[in-house]
């Protein structure tokens, strides 16, 4: 392969910095991160007044930033604008577009920690089984009522009970003396989701309600409808919690990503570290379906572009793969509802459109050279 | 100083290691060798505690190895241990700074002097050119002595190898042998190759099914009486001016009427 090299272990290459002085360009590595997780919060800032004033009813960024601002900090403008822009502004949309920013961000550090976790490039947060219980808790409620005398919080608390559920028994299957592999635990979400879709179809069978099922592919597929500032407290915690976790335990995934021998010789014992980081990147994914059902793609898709702005390192992955979760999300959600206003496409659909060629030319260009 | 003391393993019912002592001392290289199967690879991951004998116990610098935590016994004994190449992308500064992270707490990040010591630890393999390269495209030689790189970052006075010589090429076997016996830590080194083994080791044991069958130098160890049961090939012993050379043959049609099944 490189049989060019002359002698047995050269001394120095060839253009070697001087030894005392080699850092390895330390300095430059750290301001490629920072331009990056710079220009991205930049992009994210940016996104989200936009995305608030599109819509059916569209509103100009200053509008929105007046309503905001009044609402954040008592800056009583005169008060010249609607009601309904208002409303439309401060009650409807800025929990929707805030939702987007914790769900798109959510995914996709959990679909990091996941690819790490079973050193597979494929796997995304749907792969744990935990949206397959969610979804069928989701099909409990929505077609049975099942805890729906709480209005919309009985949908999201169904909805996590059954993820819960989902993961307890992911952890039942996989978990052998102590220790979940890989590869045991690949194959237990396949079956635990394959199982709960059953379960999901079943009920829709047995209901026999066409308006239901309607309901329930909805809910399938992901909306950021239900957003309400009531609601989205308990994700938002979630969501940061996972995150501050994730980056503080970052060098275990490092370590984790290139096998359990290394991992174990490194000072991490991969087996202990496995169980804790998948039952926190469940809470995190549990919390995220049961707001916003089962969107596809973000969580497999993201963790991709992410590692090709910043390298693989997951100090540097985890910010950045939160950010370009956040802001894809919320682009695909705005085109969810503007795209065939006033019906609201399911966002399952759009990241898929867009995600699937993003993934088709991402893994021809790059992941030619190791195979 | 690392030694493995009256160590057992088995797994499940079947003993793959019967009271093994095994000691390296400082600064010494010992060589692991024995046939497939014999346990040297089982011997090494009770050094480093990836497995728990059944009986006896391994030591570093006479602490029990049970007893160090992930953390400590990665500051003590660097390990090059034979695994897949990872499907995620890391680039040989990321897994070379690997090394380092048993010495950082979770709210730090790595510091220059970390960076500082990855780049010495890559000169010293001579792989400091391909610093910017995603692992996964190294050949393997190149691989080796990243990770090499990696237990030098690790700056533990231990350094263990599993075959690190596998899938390689005639020059970077003895490249990374060489690369090896030039560290002055201490090393225990599980081999195939008898020959490489006889000149780079200070130190053999030789394993068959579970148990030393002899251990020394390369002279006291290497010779057809002793190696010709083990291995069951006829075994031809040269003295060459700077290492012992031996040639293999098959068994001598006498011997190959003994039933094959003995083991």
């Amino acid at each position: 392969m490189d049989s060019t090299r002359g002698s047995l272990l050269p001394e120095k290459a060839v253009g070697d910095p001087g030894s005392d002085t080699d850092d390895l360009d330390h300095a430059r590595r750290r301001r490629h991160t920072f331009v990056w997780v710079g220009l991205l919060s930049l992009a994210l800032l940016a996104t989200v007044p936009v995305a608030v004033g599109l819509g059916p009813v569209g509103i100009q960024s200053g509008t929105v930033a007046r309503i905001v601002g009044e609402h954040l900090f008592g800056l009583s403008g005169k008060s010249a604008m609607s009601e309904s822009a208002e409303t439309i502004v401060w009650l409807v949309r800025m929990p929707r577009v805030l939702l987007g920013v914790v769900v798109g961000a959510g995914l996709g550090v959990s679909g990091v920690a996941l690819q790490a976790l079973v050193r597979n490039p494929l796997a995304d947060p749907h792969l744990l089984g935990v949206t397959s219980g969610a979804s069928t808790g989701a099909a409990a409620t929505i077609l049975f009522g099942i805890g729906g005398a709480m209005g919309a919080a009985g949908l999201t608390g169904s909805a996590f009970a059954g993820g819960a559920v989902a993961t307890v028994l992911l952890f039942v299957l996989a978990r052998v003396s102590g220790r979940i592999t890989s590869i045991r635990l690949l194959l237990a979400g396949v079956t635990i989701g394959y199982v709960l879709s059953a379960a999901t179809s079943f009920l829709i069978f047995v209901s026999d309600t066409p308006d239901g099922a309607r309901a329930v592919l909805f809910w399938l597929l992901g909306s950021l409808a239900r957003a309400q500032w009531s609601s989205i407290g308990v994700v938002v915690v979630i969501v940061l919690a996972s995150f501050v976790l994730l980056v503080l335990w970052a060098r275990r995934f490092d370590a984790l990503a290139v096998g359990d021998e290394s991992a174990r010789t490194l000072g991490v014992a991969p087996d202990r570290f496995r169980v804790l980081s998948l039952a926190l990147v469940a809470l995190c994914v549990g919390a995220v379906v049961a707001v916003a059902g089962g969107i596809g793609f973000v969580g497999l898709v993201v963790p991709h572009v992410a590692r090709l702005c910043v390298g693989g390192a997951h100090r540097r992955v985890y910010p950045v793969a939160a950010l370009i979760g956040a802001i894809f999300l919320v682009w695909a959600d705005v085109f969810a509802r503007v795209a065939f206003a006033p019906r609201e496409l399911p966002l399952g659909i759009v990241t898929a459109v867009v995600g699937a060629p993003f993934l088709a030319v991402l893994v021809r260009r790059f992941y030619v050279a190791t195979v | 100083m690392i030694s493995a003391r009256n160590v057992s393993f088995a797994y499940n019912e079947e003993l793959v290691l019967d009271q093994v002592t095994v000691t390296a001392e400082q600064g010494r290289t010992v060589g692991l060798i024995g046939p497939n199967g014999s346990g040297k690879t089982t011997l090494l991951r009770t050094l480093y505690a990836a497995l728990k004998p059944r009986a006896g116990q391994s030591e570093v610098d006479d602490v029990p190895v049970a007893r160090l935590r992930p953390v400590e016994l990665a500051k003590r004994i660097a390990v090059v241990a034979q695994e897949g190449t990872p499907e995620l992308p890391l680039t040989v500064t990321d897994m070379v700074l690997l090394g380092r992270a048993p010495r950082r707490s979770m709210f730090q990040s790595y510091t220059k002097e970390d960076h500082r010591q990855a780049a010495s630890a890559l000169r010293r393999v001579g792989a400091r050119d391909l610093a910017e390269r995603s692992f996964s495209t190294l050949s393997g030689g190149e691989k080796q002595r990243v990770l090499i790189a990696r237990a030098l970052a690790q700056e533990a006075n231990h350094l263990l190898l599993d075959e690190p010589t596998n899938h390689l090429d005639i020059r970077y076997q003895h490249e990374i042998l060489t690369l090896v016996r030039s560290l002055s830590i201490t090393t225990v080194v599980v081999l195939h190759d008898l020959n490489l083994a006889a000149r780079y080791c200070d130190r053999l044991v030789l394993l068959d099914r579970g148990r030393v069958v002899s251990a020394g130098t390369p002279d006291e160890v290497l010779r057809p009486e002793v190696i010709e049961p083990v291995y069951r090939v006829s075994v031809q012993r040269l003295e060459e001016p700077d290492c012992i050379q031996l040639i293999f043959r098959p068994p001598s049609s006498g011997e190959s009427t003994d039933a094959p099944e003995a083991s």
